[in-house]
Order: C-alpha cells, then sequence, then structure tokens
C-alpha cells in the first residue's frame, strides 16, 4: 500500500515538473526542427496505443469487447459529425451500456 | 468591442470543455478504484498529477498488475508531452516569474487545444486561463464522484464508462488524425505496436513501445 503511495507521489512530483519544464525552457529549444518534430509525434503514437491496450486487451491478453467497441463506434460517429467533446463522450458511454443490456 | 467578442467566445469555448472533462474525471474515479486505489489515492492524483491520460494510464497499469515502476514510467512518458505543450505555451502567455509556477499545473491537452484555436494573443490567454480553472474544478469535483460512487455502487462497466477513457483520447486525437495521411499512419503503428507487445511484456510496456512507432517515422 505504501509502495503505491511513492509511485503515486512520483507520478504527481514528475507530471507538473515536465509541465514546468516546457513552461520555463530557454525559447530556442522549440526552434530545433527535432524537438518540434518529435513533440508534434509522440502523443499521437502514445494516444493511438492507449485506445488500443484499453479497448483491446485484458488481463495481458487480447480481448474483444462487442460493448465496448460499439461505444468507441458510437464515438467515431459522433466525431465524424462534428458532435461537440460532451456528446462524443457521452454517445460512447451510453452506447456502450445498453449494448451490455442487451448482449448480457 | 471585437476584443470582447472574440475574449467571451474563448471563455464559452474553456466552460464548455471543463463541462466536458467532467464525465472523463466521472470515469477516471471508477476506473482507479477498480484498479484497486483508494479514494484519497484518486483524488491526490487528480488534485496534483492534473493530466488525464497519464492517469488513465497509470491506474490502468496498476489494475492489470503491472509493477508500479513501469505504470509511472508510462504515465510520466505520456505527460512528457505537456513539456511540449510548455514549450509552445511560454509564447502565447508570457507569464513571469512565481507565476509560472501555478500557470504549469495549468499546460494541458484540452487548456492547449482552446488557447491554440484562438484567433487573437488575448483571447487565447482568456481561453487558456478560463479552461484551466474550468477544468481543474470539474476534473476533481467528478474524480471524487467517480471514486466514491464506485466504492459504494460498484460496476463502473456497467453505465459503459469504461469507453470513456479511449473515447476521450479518440476525440483529443481527432483533429490531428484529420490532418494528415502521415500521421493517421503513425497512430495505427503504435496501436499495432501496442497491441502486438501486450502478451509479451508486463502492463504498461505495451505503451511505451509505441514511441518506437515515432523514431521511424522521423527517421524516414
Amino acid at each position: 500500500m505504501t509502495a503505491l503511495w511513492w509511485a503515486i507521489a512520483g507520478v504527481c512530483l514528475g507530471c507538473y515538473a515536465l509541465k514546468l519544464a516546457g513552461l520555463a525552457a530557454p525559447r530556442q529549444v522549440l526552434d530545433h526542427p527535432v524537438v518540434s518534430r518529435f513533440a508534434e509525434l509522440v502523443p499521437v503514437a502514445l494516444l493511438a496505443a492507449l485506445i488500443g491496450v484499453q479497448m483491446f486487451t485484458q488481463d495481458g491478453a487480447l480481448a474483444f469487447d462487442l460493448a465496448r467497441t460499439a461505444g468507441l463506434g458510437a464515438a467515431i460517429v459522433a466525431l465524424l459529425l462534428r458532435a461537440p467533446f460532451l456528446v462524443v463522450l457521452a454517445a460512447a458511454a451510453a452506447v456502450t451500456a445498453v449494448a451490455r443490456v442487451f448482449l448480457g | 468591442m471585437e476584443q470582447t467578442t472574440l475574449r467571451s467566445a474563448a471563455i464559452r469555448d474553456g466552460l464548455g470543455v471543463g463541462l466536458a472533462v467532467g464525465l472523463s474525471g466521472v470515469a477516471f474515479g471508477a476506473a482507479a478504484v477498480t484498479a484497486g486505489l483508494t479514494v484519497p489515492q484518486a483524488c491526490v492524483l487528480s488534485l496534483l498529477a492534473f493530466t488525464g491520460a497519464s492517469q488513465f494510464a497509470f491506474a490502468g497499469a496498476v489494475g492489470a498488475g503491472g509493477d508500479l515502476v513501469s505504470a509511472a514510467s508510462g504515465a510520466l512518458l505520456l505527460g512528457a508531452r505537456n513539456t511540449l505543450y510548455g514549450l509552445r505555451m511560454a509564447d502565447v502567455l508570457r507569464v513571469r516569474g512565481a507565476r509560472k509556477l501555478g500557470t504549469a499545473q495549468g499546460v494541458i491537452d484540452e487548456t492547449t487545444a482552446v488557447a491554440l484555436a484562438q484567433p487573437t494573443p488575448e483571447a487565447a490567454r482568456a481561453g487558456f486561463f478560463t479552461t484551466f480553472a474550468a477544468v481543474y474544478v470539474g476534473w476533481n469535483v467528478t474524480t471524487l464522484l467517480g471514486a466514491i460512487g464506485t466504492s459504494s455502487l460498484g460496476d463502473p462497466g456497467m453505465l459503459g464508462l469504461d469507453v470513456v477513457g479511449p473515447a476521450t483520447f479518440l476525440a483529443i486525437l481527432w483533429p490531428r488524425l484529420k490532418e494528415r495521411a502521415e500521421l493517421r499512419a503513425l497512430a495505427a503503428g503504435g496501436m499495432a505496436i501496442a497491441l502486438a507487445a501486450t502478451p509479451f511484456f508486463p502492463p504498461g510496456v505495451p505503451v511505451l513501445l509505441a514511441a518506437v512507432a515515432v523514431l521511424v517515422v522521423m527517421l524516414r
């Protein structure tokens, strides 16, 4: 339990330090083309990886959850229709919840 | 007059995003408690780490039984994008001295997105600080509600809350995916690496390995 608190403290301190580092860094850093390109690309790869892992894995193995996939499909439809952020999330949750009721 | 209109539009954007993030906050509180964190632990993460994707990643890795070092590393690697946002926002916000210490906590996906979408620097600053305030309050209140609700009610899956995390990430990514085919390929590659690595690595590591896709794109 204590170990978990230490990990949480590390995450909190680290996340704050990362934000401050950007805001307080000298301007020339961003002007470096490699840095700005990395800045643009890393979040895309990591967020996509997170979507994949949270959608299609369970306990360290690949897994397919039909209700959750239907919910993500609803989010994609909402995004294609240019729905606001809140509507996208609500559609995903509602479709997943309803699909679970019917699929058991 | 024009200035005032732009500023109120920016403030409206910020408040809207704050409201929307509330739903993710409920989902995070629920996910954290389901993963085995206590209610205070979930709340401390939202108050102090205050960056959704890192918090979801940490809770997810802890819940999957991953070791704490790789759980924390995954969260920090995701948090590194806030450094890049900070570099960008320093130019827009122009805060000096000690005010940087408070402003830094607000450098996240949502505030950066709202600020950069504004047509003037003044509107960008108004958008940033309104979004920061709205998201901070919304995220923390709803984390507490989600965590308490889950620890007393049980299964957040019945409410479909397990899809809110991935749907949030998709909504954040969406404008960039629409923009360029290169970024769509990168996203597909990152997801494929993480899924292929899942059976062979402890939880948290597959997401870190997805960064390899970035190197491939950059060296190309």
